[in-house]
Parts: C-alpha cells; structure tokens; sequence
C-alpha cells in the first residue's frame, strides 16, 4: 500500500533526473534506440482497451499497440518494446527528462502542453471527450443535473478543469473530490462517495467494464462537456525521431483507408494502386526521407494491423469496452481520422 | 619566570591547525556552493535547452480548477497562489487539530498504561502495539473506507437532531453571523482576560496567605459567564444555519468531509500511539522517591501528578513530543491519497496544469520545512521554560 509513497517518490527522483540529466541533442532519439535495441513507451498503469498488463506482465492496448507499430518501423520487431508505466503527474517529466522515447498513455493535446512543456503533439490516435458517470438508481439524465453535487476525480489531468468550466458555465457549484491515484477515485464513486465520477468518456467505459460489481448498475451520460484529442507526445529538440512517430500513425490510418490490413499486407505488394505501392515501400523508398528502411510501414502494419484492426481489437463494438467508432471513423466515413498522405 | 610558563602564543604559519581548520571550512562551504550551484545551473540549462517554461510567475495566473472544501471561499477565478494557499489552510486544519487530538488521546492513553485496573492497562498496551505497527497510509484508507462504505448513502443519512450522519460526512448547524456574536466574542475575549488576571492574584494570594483557590473552575466560570454577558448585549442570537435533506444530498449547515475525517482520525490516532509511549517513559524516568516523597508530604494523587510528577516528566517528554508532532504534520501530506486537498493535492494538479514540476515541489518543500521550522522553534521554546532552572 505504500504505492502512492514510492509514486511521489518516483516524481522527485524523475524531477531530479531532470537535475541531473546531459541535455539532448537532435537526432539522438533513433541512434539510442537503435543501440539500445528498444523503444522506450510511457503507458498508462492502467486503463483497459488502452493500455494494461495482463497477469503475465503481458501490454495491450491501443496506446501499446502504437508503441508496437514504432518499435516494428524502427527496429523491425514490435516486442521490442519497454514500457514505462506513469501516473499523470510522472508523464510529462519522464518525457521530458529522457526517460522515456514517446508518451502513449492517453494524453489530451492542449495548447498549454504543446507550447510550455518542451514536447511535440505526433499525432490524434483517438477523438475522445469528457463525460459523466452516475448511478442508475439517481435517475440523473443529465450532467445539468448536478447541481451542488459532489463529483469524484482524479488529479492532474484535463478532467478537473474541464468540470470546473463546465460548473461555471452553467452554474452547477459542482464540488470536487480530488485523488492522486484513479483507483482510489473510481473506488470512492463506488463505494458511493460522489454521486458522479467524471474522465474521459472511453476512460468511463473501461471503468464500468472493469471494476462496477454490475455494469448495468451504472449510466454514462450521452453529453460529453469537453474536446480530448488523445494521442502521443515526444520531446521537442528531436525533429527526425518526431516525424517517425507521426507518419507511424499517419501510415496506420492511411493504410485502413486503403484496405491494407494486417492479413493482405504481403498480398498487396503487389498492388497496382500506386498508394498501396507507396505504403507498402514497393515503388517509392519513403522510408529512407525519415532515416529508416523502406518496409518501415509494413513491418508496422503486419505487427498491429491498421488503425482501424487496432480500434476494433481495443476498444470497438465487440471488444469489452464495446465503443462505437463514431468520430474516430476514417474522414470519409463520417469521422475526423484524416491521415496526411504517405507519399 | 612568569613569562616561559605561559605558553607562547603560536605565530601564524602554513602549518598551523587554525589555519588548516580555516582551510577546511573553506573548502567544505565552497564545495557545498558549488553543487547547489551546479543543480540550480544545470536544470535551468536542461529546462531551456528543451524548452520547457520555467519560473515562478505561474503563481499569478487564474487557476481555472475547484477545490472541494475550504476554510475560506475560493473561486476558480483566482490565481494558484489562493489555491496554495488553501491547500496549505487545509494541511494546517489538520495538523493543528491533529496534533491537539493525538496529545489529548495519546496522554490518556500514556497514563492508562499505570493504571491498577489490568483492563485498562491491558487495553492501552494493546492500542499502542496494534496502531503504532500498521503503516498509517493503510490506517489513512481503512478509516477512509469504513466512512465511505459503512455509512448510509447521503440521500438516506442517519439523522440526530440536528446532526446528520452519511457517506457526505458529518452535516451540523452553524450560528449564522449576526452582529450580535461579535459581542458574544468581545465578552468571551474579556471573560478571558479576567480570568487570566484572576488566576494571577489567586496564586499571588496563594503564596502570601496559603489560602488555596480553585485555579481552574473559577477562572472558567469567570470566563464563561462574561461570555454569556456579551451574547445577552448583543440581543441573544439563537439563529442558526441547520442542514436538511435535499434531493440528492443534505444541504446547507456546515459540515466535515469524510477525507477531512479520515485524515484527522487517521493520523491522531496512529500519532497518539507514539505519543503514548513517550508520555509513559517521560513518567517512568521520574524516580519513584519523587512519588512517595508527594505522598509523604500529604499530597492527594491528583496533585502528586500535577505537581509533582508531570513537570518533571515533561523535560524527558518534550523533546520526543516534538518529533511526534513534525512527524504528524508531514505525515499529512498522505491525505492526497484519499482525496483531502491538501498542499500537495493542490501542487499535484497545480504540475499538471502548468508543467512546472520543479517549482511546484519546491514550494511542497518550502511548505514543510517552515511548518516544520515553525512547531521546532514553538517547542523549544516550551521546552526551555519547561528545563531544569537552577536558582
């Protein structure tokens, strides 16, 4: 139980790290990783359908998967992976410090983060946003209705500013309960604490999942209050390895978008489309411009399948979270995943 | 003759212990210098280098979040160096109140383990071995969950007159402020200096005449009564803010959260343990002649252990009590676990919301170290007028 001890310890070493630590230089990221044999990813503790170990310490997730489909581009093997488990105070210093290559652990893009913390946005992996959960039984239908409530939450995230907005703007007086750990907030709003536990609406979902005696005891309200880009971060300071994070996942949803799955990637070689071509590295060397071989997207793409295999699998209608696709679909399907063209 | 005894002064050299000792002292500080030197120019190097924004002009900016509870109001409009601030009026209501508990229960304690009743002695052993052995973060969150889990859900509190009782907390009446409670303030202030300065002429008396006065019953009376005075001048206000049930939660009246009551019953009591046993040793180390020498002069028990046995014990008691209360007030910052926004709740989304890792720890540390500074200097203070005085 003296996890939350060795928790802020391990923020201080980290911030003492940063006391520490040789500054970086441009382009060192991909010679470390090559050297080291491994990409170094910071994922969420927990959160199912997004990043979780099983009981043989294996990861999977939708963040994991990202980390995968980098280290297959780089390294040509997506096990080879070292995965930094980081609360929400740890992830931006573990970043920052050299800790840890990307930052996949279900991070909202804000204009504050990208510009004061000395790291780089890759790119949106899922569109989420902020939504309530309540009890069934409080027969709350909607976040409005919260009037003077209490509303459990966990520390430094987007989630505690976003409520406060929303309360202000439509004055709720929503009172909060703040806690470090998300295990000690979600426990709190099932022991019946708050009337209301608030995150991230696929956050909300995984939870229900997981850890409510009877899911269906629990409603998530359909009005979400907040935009939460999520996706991975790198450091500033490192243009070559920035761009190989973004165009892995540019890469993975160009290639849903194309049909080049998991399954018929070997088949499509030899494609005509001159997309296909391009992706899979048959007709033009893109992958030599970012610094890596020409099968970089691939190898990437027979590891973790394409952004839509990897939606489907984590956190799709027929995994466990059970999400709809809704705006994470690809642009011409009624969503906003639009991938800059590989090419 | 006189001269050779007296051994010459030695001239100054290279060689001279003095002057290595200067030499070392020197060389420790700079060395020292030059560390703190070193981290302070290299984070700040590290931090610009990739361009992370530092400093502490944050303080200033809107702080754009709620806190839960709070001594005073605060708005989300206001800037993070309010919400320090009450964070840090939050660590004090706990360590204040904590301390005054964990004294109170933890001297009982310490003077049941003497007790002639072996139930009583057995009980107050078993209470120090069982609580001073359990780490108190565990003890922070089984108190946090028997409130939270054990309790009726708000809608269905207990209710006790005008108290009610649930997973919202403890929910009571407050007298809402009329001018008439100034006076009743003004009278108990007044009340209190009278009895103050009867106190001084009974032990005045005292010592001329042998005459014994009740030194605490009167001096309460008095204070009470004045009080009462000033509540009758301000016109008797009676009003008060009692909470009722709403919808989904009681409403209205004050109340106490189960994370303050968690924290606060938490660490009294896993602090009172501590406290227990340095109260035992201090009585134990006085010697036992002090105590039969108290009877032989005719002094009841009670006096014996008042003015006797306790003053002397105290010396031995104050040192350790100290470490105790530090350890109280640091131990505090465990709150964040169970969701009480202490100082570093607030520093833990003030991080995340600004990025500034370093700055914010630092002002964590700098909160610590001047409470902690602060209680050390208190008790010492009390600690030297508690000291042997030699006449």
């Amino acid at each position: 139980m003296k996890i939350t001890r060795i928790k802020f310890a391990a923020a201080a070493v980290a911030t003492i790290g940063t006391l520490l630590a040789a500054p970086a230089y441009a382009g060192k990221t991909l010679d470390n990783i090559k050297s080291r044999g491994q990409v170094v990813c910071g994922v969420n503790t927990g959160l199912a359908g997004f990043s979780q170990a099983d009981s043989n310490g294996k990861w999977s997730g939708l963040d994991i998967d990202f980390c995968r489909a980098m280290a297959a581009a780089v390294l040509g093997d997506g096990e080879k992976v070292k995965y930094v488990p980081l609360n929400t105070q740890q992830r931006f210093t573990a970043l920052q410090s050299g800790e840890i290559d990307v930052l996949a652990r279900n991070t909202t893009f804000t204009l504050t983060r990208d510009a004061s913390l000395g790291l780089h946005i890759t790119g949106v992996t899922y569109y989420d946003g902020q939504g309530f959960m309540v009890p069934a039984k409080s027969n709350i239908k909607s976040a409005k209705q919260l009037k003077g409530q209490t509303v459990c939450v966990q520390s430094g995230t987007t989630t505690e500013k976003n409520m406060t907005d929303f309360s202000k703007a439509n004055g709720l007086n929503i009172k909060p309960v703040v806690f470090e750990k998300v295990e000690a907030a979600t426990g709190a709003y099932f022991a019946g604490r708050c009337i209301a536990y608030t995150t991230d609406a696929s956050g909300l979902a995984s939870v229900r999942n997981k850890e409510a005696r009877n899911p269906a005891d629990h409603v998530i309200l359909t009005e979400l209050i907040s935009k939460e880009p999520l996706g991975p971060m790198v450091r500033r300071g490192d243009d070559e390895w920035f761009a190989i994070a973004k165009w892995v996942i540019y890469g993975l949803v160009e290639a849903e978008e194309y049909g080049v799955t998991q399954a018929n990637v070997e088949q499509m070689r030899s494609s005509q489309d001159p997309v296909v071509q391009r992706i899979l590295g048959v007709s033009e060397d893109t992958g030599k411009l970012l610094g890596l071989d020409k099968d970089w997207l691939a190898r990437a793409i027979k590891t973790t399948g394409n952004y839509g295999e990897i939606f489907e699998r984590n956190v799709g209608p027929k995994s466990a979270l059970g999400l709809p696709r809704g705006v994470n679909n690809q642009w011409n399907k009624g969503g906003l995943m639009y991938a800059f063209p590989v090419r | 003759m006189t001269q050779a005894l007296v051994p010459k002064k030695n001239k100054w050299s290279w060689r001279s212990r003095s002057f290595r000792g200067l030499v070392y002292q020197v060389l420790a500080i700079g060395l020292i210098g030059l560390v703190i030197w070193f981290l302070v120019h290299n984070t700040l190097v590290n931090m610009r280098v990739r361009g992370i924004q530092s400093g502490f002009d944050f303080l200033g900016r809107t702080a754009g979040f709620d806190i839960g509870e709070s001594l005073f109001p605060f708005d989300s409009n206001e800037p993070y160096w309010r919400a320090y601030l009450v964070g840090l009026a939050n660590t004090l209501r706990v360590a204040v109140v904590g301390i005054i508990l964990a004294t109170v229960i933890g001297t009982l304690i310490g003077l049941g383990r003497f007790s002639r009743n072996a139930l009583v002695r057995g009980l107050c052993s078993a209470y120090v071995e069982c609580f001073r052995n359990i780490p108190v973060l565990l003890q922070l969150l089984m108190w946090y969950l028997v409130l939270t889990e054990l309790l009726p859900a708000t809608y269905e509190a207990w209710e006790a007159g005008p108290f009610f009782l649930s997973k919202g907390g403890v929910n009571f009446p407050i007298p809402i402020w009329t001018t008439g409670h100034a006076w009743t303030a003004l009278g108990i202030f007044a009340g209190c200096v009278m009895a103050w300065l009867y106190r001084r002429w009974a032990i005045r008396k005292f010592e001329e005449t042998g005459i014994v006065r009740s030194l605490f019953w009167i001096p309460l009376a008095i204070a009470i009564i004045i009080g009462l005075i000033g509540w009758l001048l301000g016109g008797a206000p009676t009003q008060m803010n009692r909470p009722f049930r709403g919808d989904f939660a009681i409403e209205q009246g004050g109340a106490l959260t189960p994370e303050y009551l968690a924290v606060l019953l938490g660490l009294s009591i896993y602090t009172a343990a501590f406290v227990a046993e340095v109260v035992r040793a201090g009585i134990q180390s006085v010697s036992r002649g002090q105590s039969e020498a108290a009877s032989a002069l005719g002094l009841n028990q009670n006096l014996e252990m008042r003015l006797v046995m306790l003053p002397q014990a105290l010396r031995v008691i104050i040192p350790p009590m100290t470490n105790q209360y530090l350890n109280l007030t640091k131990n505090s910052s465990l709150a964040v676990a169970i969701g009480y926004p202490d100082v570093v709740s607030i520093a833990n989304t003030a991080i995340n919301q600004t990025g500034r890792a370093v700055e914010c720890i630092a002002i964590v540390m700098l909160v610590y170290l001047t409470l902690s500074l602060a209680t050390s200097l208190l008790m010492n203070w009390y600690n030297a007028r508690a000291a042997i005085k030699e006449r």
